[in-house]
């Protein structure tokens, strides 16, 4: 029987809606326990939002000043010690966990599943290589399984639970040549992009910065998250947070609309889980019109304001 | 300071990939290959490096099969002062690949190691996480600025939340993003050059490296398709359909 480790995302004092998408993941194994870990220098309140997921055994605690940041050279060797006695050690495939986990794999000795996508067994899994073009069916040997879980293929599990809480110590010496010194985070109030049920995302055709506000009109009239192609934020309509794609964010919405992009493979490999896609775009052959649930051919100077109206 | 460069050879990212009939992979017989995208970015940074007299030496390393060596000749035109080429005809996975660029970094011990985040043919996202936990030392990924003063270097790092910064210690292994740079382009005159730059082969079973147990791959299928929906004649056609489906 499979006994799983999901280390926990999260940031001031926040889980990571991430962190319920992995107990979704883990859940398909059927196991014997579903353990979170937290690594905090203050856990208590994050432990608490922990226990509430349902299909939670126990929510374990490491508090440490040095666990005030996520730095993964610090966190690695405390989830390598936890891991001891489970068969696998799942984290979520955002940026935190792509950082933390293959650390965490090679201080075990073991490979990762990065983005796994799809339980078979306890030991298969289904993952995307070639940006989402081909998905592929892998084996881990014997050892210890650890994984990235893809957020946007598992809805997060539902809350409910009334896992106990029960703190860890681990006896790992933590190394001080990693040092946190800022984290500049785009302050938004709108939906977060990872999370939000609806999407309005922009491409390079919006050309300024200043006319993105466009997209974000339509978007609050909406309620949607925002985000953008990479054109865009090379171009430095938004910041880098807002990207959609292969190596911006993955994302599943019930609703997105991409506005003056393209559909390159790169952008569509973020958004192919999207429940309805809706695409706007003056030129007609846009390969995004090819995956689009519903395609409008037009300026969308002119077709944006509009349809923000129409909404009424 | 000596840099290292991964420098892996990918299918090129404008490739339409196909998945053979009969499963067993990706048709990759007589498609475009290139060097990995972030692969490119960390050797432009290495280089831009090396301008600014912070590092003296950049060396790009690649594991792939003898044919690989106009691929490291790339590199060597884009202005790598050597190359090393591990040999070998099996596919290295991440672990594996961490700990030969280790026996590198023992025998070439360089100040910085700088890698892609990913390699856009596995996508693993794995190879500079993995050696720098086996090498004991500091990683930064998705570098989008790298700041190197002295024994200490300071990251942004392309996150969820934002942009972080960390301060690192030297020697360390820094992973990178896209906005870190733009990289240059190969000029004539620099393939002539690169002609006559050191190019070192080593076999892999000279390396005396242990490969790590892998992931087995049993199957590989076409993603599930979307199908190509209907396209709307007007906003309020739009608005209608999204109504219908409770969508707004
Ligand atoms: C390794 C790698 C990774 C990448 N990762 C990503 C990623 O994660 N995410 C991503 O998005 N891209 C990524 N890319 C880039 C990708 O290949 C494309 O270059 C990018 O998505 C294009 O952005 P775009 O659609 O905004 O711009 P364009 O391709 O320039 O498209 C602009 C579109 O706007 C339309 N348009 C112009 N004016 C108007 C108007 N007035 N009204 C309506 N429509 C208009 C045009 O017809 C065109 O279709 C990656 C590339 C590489 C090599
Ligand atoms: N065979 C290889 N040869 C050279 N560099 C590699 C190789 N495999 C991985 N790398 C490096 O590791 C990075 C991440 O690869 P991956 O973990 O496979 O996504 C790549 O961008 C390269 O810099």
């Amino acid at each position: 029987m499979s006994k799983i480790l999901i280390v926990a995302e999260h940031l001031n004092g926040q889980l990571n809606a991430s962190t319920a998408k992995c107990v979704t993941a883990a859940g398909k194994l059927s196991p014997e326990a579903i353990d979170i870990l937290v690594l905090a220098a203050d856990a208590a309140g994050i432990a608490a939002q922990a226990a509430q997921i349902a299909g939670v055994s126990r929510v374990l605690t490491v508090e440490r000043a040095e666990n005030a940041q996520s730095l993964s050279a610090v966190l690695a060797p405390q989830v390598a010690k936890a891991a001891a006695g489970y068969s696998h050690v799942f984290g979520p495939s955002t940026t935190f966990g792509k950082d933390l986990m293959p650390r965490v794999a090679a201080l075990l000795g073991v490979p990762q599943v990065s983005d796994l996508m799809e339980v078979v067994d306890a030991q298969t899994f289904k993952r995307p290589v070639y940006a989402g073009n081909a998905i592929v069916t892998v084996s881990a040997p014997a050892g210890a399984i650890v994984a990235t879980v893809r957020t946007a293929s598992f809805p997060a599990a539902a809350e409910g639970g009334g896992a106990s809480v029960e703190a860890l110590s681990l006896d790992v010496a933590l190394p001080t040549h990693t040092r946190f010194v800022e984290l500049k985070a785009g302050k938004s109030d709108r939906p977060d992009l990872q999370t939000a049920s609806r999407v309005v995302s922009g491409g390079r055709a919006l050309g300024s910065a200043d006319s993105f506000r466009i997209i974000y009109s339509l978007a609050d009239k909406l309620g949607a998250g925002v985000g953008a192609s990479r054109a865009a934020v090379d171009a430095g309509y938004v910041p880098n947070d807002m990207q959609v794609g292969q190596t911006g964010k993955i994302i599943a919405p019930e609703l997105y609309i991409a506005i003056g992009i393209s559909g390159a493979i790169q952008h569509l490999t973020g958004i192919k889980d999207a429940g309805t896609i809706v695409a706007i775009n003056k030129d007609a052959e846009a390969p995004i019109f090819e995956i689009a649930d519903f395609g409008l051919v037009g300026d969308l100077f002119t077709l944006v304001p509009e349809l923000e109206a129409a909404l009424g | 300071m000596k840099i290292l460069v991964g420098y892996k050879r990918v299918v090129d990212y404008n490739v339409r990939i196909q998945v053979k009939p009969d499963s067993s992979g990706v048709v990759t017989e007589g498609v475009k290959l290139s060097p990995n995208p972030f692969d490119e970015i960390a050797l432009e940074e290495a280089l831009r490096l090396r301008e600014k007299g912070i590092a003296s030496e950049v060396v790009v390393a690649t594991i792939a099969p003898a044919d690989a060596q106009a691929h490291l000749r790339n590199g060597l035109a884009m202005g790598a002062n050597r190359a090393i080429h591990v040999v070998t005809d099996e596919v290295v996975q991440p672990l594996t690949a961490a700990r030969i660029l280790l026996k590198l970094i023992e025998k070439e011990q360089p100040g910085l190691v700088l890698l892609g985040k990913q390699a856009i043919d596995d996508d693993a996202n794995q190879t500079g996480q993995m050696l720098a936990a086996l090498w004991d030392r500091p990683q930064a990924t998705f570098a989008s600025e790298i700041v190197v003063d002295g024994q200490v270097a300071r990251v942004t790092r392309e996150v969820d939340a934002g942009l972080e910064t960390i301060e690192i210690d030297l020697p360390a292994v820094v992973t990178t993003d896209l906005r870190l740079n733009e990289p240059r382009f190969i000029k004539l005159p620099d393939i002539m050059k690169a002609k006559s730059k050191p190019l070192e082969t080593i076999a892999l079973a000279d390396l005396g490296v242990e490969a790590a147990a892998g992931l087995t791959a049993s199957h590989y299928a076409a993603p599930a398709k979307r199908s190509k929906g209907v396209m709307v004649k007007d906003v309020a056609e739009l608005v209608a359909a999204l109504k219908a489906k409770g969508l707004v």
